[in-house]
């Protein structure tokens, strides 16, 4: 089994196999577990995501609060009419990243990758990158197999919840994970991978889990827009042979030790950033009917 | 006190990993919307439950951290009383919990606390009926994982991933012998190894994480050794 994001990297290489493979091999031995139990639960994974995705773009989602819902189909329709700036597929990836975060927000059923408050990157570039490249099913698992490899090292050396990390924790670790994994559809190395994961990363650092009222709608369904879009771009920038300076290990160990010194204000307690604005602080009482706290 | 059984040095390796399968990473498939503060929350609960092994009458919640300052955005309570229900992570029923639970004529009552705790996100669960009670402390340390840190008063480190044997006995000598004796003979392999007591002699409970689950023959099997009080199975999945 690999521990890190090197060890990965070399057991791929060593081998001539892609992520996915060295993920699915270990995961095999992990739980004693054959590769079609193996390769069935996670269709049942993407069978999720895809119902997710379909009913953000199709349906009126709204979420108890009020607060989000509607955004994902608005940016379709955008495409749709106007003369857009950034690509199709740039578009498609943070519009189903938020149809999805969207969903969850409405407490509809989705899956935590790595965690819920987090759960419209991975699938989002997914189904975006998938619409571009016209993969096999089996490729679009792989995917989840190669997204959750870096996850694996990622949660193992640091933290993936931003109670404990901050944001770039959750929506950090998912922007890693996807752009390692839209690396290896694209037909990308592992070594390409491993550097798209340092790249997307390093631009989370620091990102603080601030929520609205305590709520996983503002700013978080626009963070996973932003998530997405930061995943394919450093995709891109690591398969033009782009490398980060600071090695990708380290970066997660950078973004492990900003967390440790994150006040608690700062993760996911409501008691900071964004969710200690005037207007935040209006929202929190407008939806709970008093202040949680001052 | 902590024992290895079985090739130590590869199992504290991998203990040392908190997160140990892929589905950890991408997983579960839960109603959202967080998976440390609904998905985790309903674990929990779901623990507490088993461990009860009926539905409770009364259920005593108390949040800490980032639990006891959110809760009611994320539904943590609706999602603990899910778990406390049998509920999975992806029952839809979950939403509608509280109401179910009131049906069902279970008294719950909730309460926050701003004792300090080690982990954020800490949930303190005492389940009870007119003959049994059981309380629990569990910690959800994200993407939907849960550590139990707490059994009836008794210091513990589990996670509940695999089935799970948990025997209360007499503190004295040969027990761990006897329960791994009867493991031993029906090819059980144990992966991870706790026992924890209050004050020597006293009263221990052992948790025995294991590789396959175990028939209701063999808890019987374990349950007839002497100097043993109670034995149950906790299985999440």
């Amino acid at each position: 089994m690999f521990r890190n994001v090197a060890e990965l990297v070399e057991l791929a290489e060593s081998q001539g196999k892609k992520i996915s493979e060295v993920m699915i091999e270990a995961e095999m031995e992990v739980s004693q577990r054959s590769r079609d139990a193996i390769m069935q639960d996670m269709y049942a994974n993407l069978d999720v995501m895809e119902k997710a995705v379909r009913r953000g773009l199709t349906e009126d989602i709204r979420s108890h609060s009020g607060l989000t819902g509607g955004d994902a189909k608005k940016l379709q329709t955008y495409m749709e009419t106007k003369t857009f700036l950034s690509g199709p597929t740039l578009l498609n990836a943070v519009s189903m990243s938020v149809a999805v975060n969207e969903v969850n927000a409405a407490m509809g059923t989705i899956v935590a990758t790595p965690t819920a408050g987090a759960c419209g990157i991975v699938p989002g570039t997914l189904f975006a990158v998938s619409d571009k490249l016209q993969p096999t099913r089996e490729e679009m698992v792989n995917y989840l197999f190669t997204a959750g490899a870096i996850g694996y090292c990622i949660a193992n050396n640091a933290f993936i919840s931003g109670a404990a990390g901050g944001c770039q924790a959750e929506v950090g670790s998912a922007t890693a994970m996807a752009a390692a994994a839209i690396v290896e559809m694209a037909g990308g190395t592992p070594e390409e991978s491993a550097q798209a994961v340092a790249i997307a990363l390093k631009n989370m650092l620091g990102l603080v889990c601030d929520p609205v009222a305590g709520l996983v709608e503002v700013p978080c369904v626009k963070r996973n827009a932003m998530g997405a879009a930061i995943a394919t771009v450093a995709a891109d920038m690591a398969m033009a042979g782009i490398k980060s300076v600071i090695p990708t290990d380290e970066v997660i160990d950078a973004m492990y030790r900003i967390g440790c010194a994150m006040p608690t204000t700062l993760k996911e307690t409501a008691q900071g950033g964004l969710a200690a604005t005037q207007t935040g602080r209006m929202i929190e009482a407008k939806v709970f009917g008093v202040r949680m706290e001052k | 006190m902590r024992v290895n059984l079985v090739e130590p040095l590869v199992i504290q390796e991998e203990n040392r990993l908190k997160y140990k399968s892929v589905f950890d990473i991408i997983g579960p498939i839960m109603v959202g919307p967080s998976s440390s503060h609904t998905a985790g929350a309903a674990r929990i609960g779901r623990v507490a439950r088993k461990l009860l092994g009926r539905m409770p009458l009364r259920a005593e919640i108390v949040f800490y951290g980032s639990f006891a300052k959110t809760y009611q955005g994320h539904g943590s309570d609706v999602a603990t009383v899910a778990g406390i229900l049998d509920f999975d992570t992806s029952d839809l029923r979950l939403k509608n919990s509280l109401v179910i639970a009131e049906k069902a004529g279970m008294e719950v009552e909730l309460s926050t606390s701003d004792v300090l705790t080690e982990h954020p996100n800490t949930a303190r669960i005492k389940l009870s009926d007119d003959e049994h009670q059981i309380e629990i402390v569990g910690v959800s340390i994200g993407g939907g994982k849960i550590e139990v840190l707490e059994v009836n008063g008794f210091s513990f480190q589990l996670g509940f991933d695999t089935p799970t044997l948990l025997v209360l006995h007499e503190d004295r000598f040969g027990m761990i012998a006897a329960v791994a004796k009867v493991l031993t003979q029906h090819n059980i392999n144990v992966g991870l190894m706790e026992v924890s007591r209050h004050t020597r002699g006293s009263r221990a409970l052992m948790a025995i994480e294991t590789d396959s689950t175990i028939s209701p023959e063999v808890l019987e099997e374990i349950r007839q050794i002497p100097h043993i009080f109670d034995v149950s199975l906790l299985a999440l999945n």
